[in-house]
């Protein structure tokens, strides 16, 4: 057993000590967040945001939980999350599994077909045209799902992976006659269930954390995703005003920066518990990916 | 079966014979590319359509009107984009930002991967890495609201902070010289934690031997990383840049209009390509000047991203993308 030298050890420790702190600067605005949400509006404007609140409080919660923007929000989300990662799947592998059939004549043109639209894009301006005008999706939920159905990163995660699949097992399946839905839905399909989770969760992210088209398509407060209300709050007192427009004591602030804060934290909350279970599925899915290609 | 073909198309001439063959494959693959349908027609309407659009760059555009209607104008609109100083502007601070982000990105990664490979305790490797990792998860508006809670200048932590020592606090939000190195340090914070785990796979498929054999020797840990570790990583690290760069004309329209949004000051510093973009179209409803622009940058985009991957994958064949 090789003794490790004392100016290996003292790096070592140098080591936990710089990635101690580099979890502390993560965790830090985590905290203050969380904390400070369980503040009153008053000893935040006093004292600033801090990781434990001066004053400790629900009221931010209370209110935000009274009023019927966050569960819209919530609804909108999860709606869109639910219905775009379940149809972006049977989009995606669709579409992915016969890219992976090496006997597939026209599969390479497909491919570029695919890949070209990573490379060149119509721009803003043309796709705000398309989808606002021509297509007239405005202010409806569906422009949150259907242009993000097909993403060509995931795409070519899902067939690599198909392609990875020993081909002898659907070749004895086609001799015995089976066609291809059959071995597709009978056979791959089983095996291929990691790969379908980690593509499905790539995309439930994807549609969970989505606010660009929400900020660019919707103006109906109805159809407000939990990240767009997010911008939207930090930048006006509206939604503060609103959810404590019933409560009339004298002298009382109006808690403008705790309902944001509970709002933020009601939103990442899911996020954070669900991520320590999947996080396997992430980094699996980044290195095949990444390394990949 | 394919010698009754041949014939065929030997017989026929030659269009009829790739017709043929056409509709025969289609009919040999019915069921497979029936199922590619939906994908192929969903690309077709949101990427291959807009790029029609890019006809509006070169139109004085009229959405009453619209494309249809519009006046053809040439290089009119792109002769504003290069004459405007502010033009000059973004693209300075596309490149620069996302060399800085690139940059920083990969030191910190590789840094990262290196110091968590080398530690010892399991529990406390793993609750870093998910505490590290967690960040990439969140979305930018998200990040800009922990932002604030940071840097707000009259209840931020970081002021109340520098107020118990007894200095002055500092109006982050007004100050658009420290923006650049806020905004690495806020995208380390997003993705420094995720980024290393590529490295650290690389790491981990190193064969143990090699640092076995170093430590007979009597290298030391630093002596192991610099000579073992580090040079491993280097093809990892360069095809990670490679790729990286490839986006180097697109800014991350996410991250800074989350966080800076429409805060004029700030502008000169952390203005992108593609903030300028969005608030030519949503604010000013100049779409022509906003199509040359977007236009340009698709365009140089796509070069430059096509002759990166093509370097990219002269270095490492085998990633390639298909």
């Amino acid at each position: 057993m090789i003794r490790e030298s004392k100016g290996d050890r003292i790096l070592k420790g140098f080591f936990y000590v710089l990635m101690a702190l580099f979890g502390v600067y993560c965790l830090v605005p985590f905290l203050t967040v969380i904390g400070s949400s369980f503040g009153t509006e008053s000893a935040i404007l006093r004292d600033g945001y801090s990781i434990i609140p001066t004053e400790f409080s629900v009221e931010a919660y209370k209110l935000i939980f009274q009023d019927i923007t966050i569960y819209r929000s919530y609804g909108v989300t999860l709606f869109v999350t639910i219905a775009g990662t379940l149809l972006a799947m049977v989009v995606t592998s669709a579409l992915a599994y016969p890219l992976s059939v090496k006997t597939l004549k026209y599969r390479n043109f497909i491919n570029f077909y695919v890949y070209f639209t990573m490379l060149f894009h119509g721009g803003l301006v043309a796709n705000y045209l398309l989808i606002s005008k021509y297509l007239d999706m405005k202010n409806s939920i569906w422009v949150l799902i259907i242009p993000a159905l097909v993403s060509p990163w995931n795409m070519f995660l899902l067939r690599n992976f198909f392609k990875s699949i020993d081909e002898s097992i659907a070749e004895s399946a086609k001799i015995d006659g089976a066609n291809d839905m059959y071995i597709l839905f009978r056979i791959i399909l089983p095996i291929s269930l990691p790969a379908i989770a980690t593509v499905g969760l790539f995309y439930a992210l994807g549609f969970w954390n989505e606010w660009f088209r929400a900020m660019l398509y919707i103006d109906d407060e109805k159809l407000f995703p939990l990240q767009y209300l997010i911008m939207r709050i930090m930048n006006n007192a509206d939604f503060a005003n609103q959810v404590s427009a019933q409560v009339s004591l004298p002298g009382y602030v109006i808690p403008t920066i705790t309902t944001r804060l509970a709002t933020t934290v009601v939103t990442i909350g899911p996020i954070i518990f669900l991520y320590p279970a999947l996080q396997k599925y992430f980094v699996k899915g980044l290195m095949v990916g990444a390394v990949k290609g | 079966m394919s010698k009754v073909i041949s014939a065929n198309q030997a017989a026929a001439p030659r269009q009829n014979g790739r017709l043929a063959s056409f509709l025969l494959e289609i009919r040999k693959n019915k069921m497979l590319y029936l199922l590619t349908l939906p994908g192929i027609l969903l690309i077709f309407v949101f990427a291959y359509l807009p790029m029609a659009g890019i006809v509006i760059a070169f139109q004085d555009f009229n959405p009453v009107k619209g494309i249809t209607g519009s006046e053809f104008v040439g290089l009119k609109n792109f002769r504003f984009f290069v004459e405007s100083g502010e033009t000059l502007r973004i693209i300075a601070n596309t490149l620069f930002l996302n060399v800085l982000f690139i940059g920083s990105g990969a030191i910190a990664g590789v840094a990262i991967a290196v110091m968590l490979s080398e530690l010892g305790g399991r529990w406390f490797k793993r609750i870093i890495q998910t505490i590290v990792t967690l960040p990439h998860f969140l979305s930018w508006t998200v990040i800009a609201m922990l932002v604030t809670a940071l840097l707000s200048t009259e209840n931020g932590v970081v002021n109340k902070v520098l107020q118990g020592a007894g200095i002055e606090p500092v109006s982050f939000y007004g100050n658009p010289g420290i923006w650049p190195l806020l905004l690495v340090l806020i995208k380390l914070w997003q993705g420094a934690g995720f980024g290393s785990i590529v490295y650290l796979a690389t790491i981990s498929g190193i064969n143990p031997e090699i640092y076995e054999s170093a430590s007979i020797d009597g290298a030391t840990r630093w002596s192991k990383i610099r000579y073992i570790t580090l040079p491993l990583l280097k093809p990892t690290v360069i095809l990670m840049l490679l790729l990286a760069m490839g986006g180097i004309f697109y800014g991350d329209f996410g991250m800074i209009f989350a966080i800076i949004g429409r805060n004029p000051i700030l502008y000169p510093t952390t203005d992108v390509i593609d903030t300028y973009v969005y608030r030519a179209l949503m604010d000013l409803g100049d779409m022509s000047m906003a199509a040359a622009v977007g236009f340009f940058q698709s365009v140089v985009g796509c070069i430059f991203v096509i002759t990166v991957n093509a370097i990219a994958r002269k270095w490492a064949p085998d990633s390639a993308l298909f």
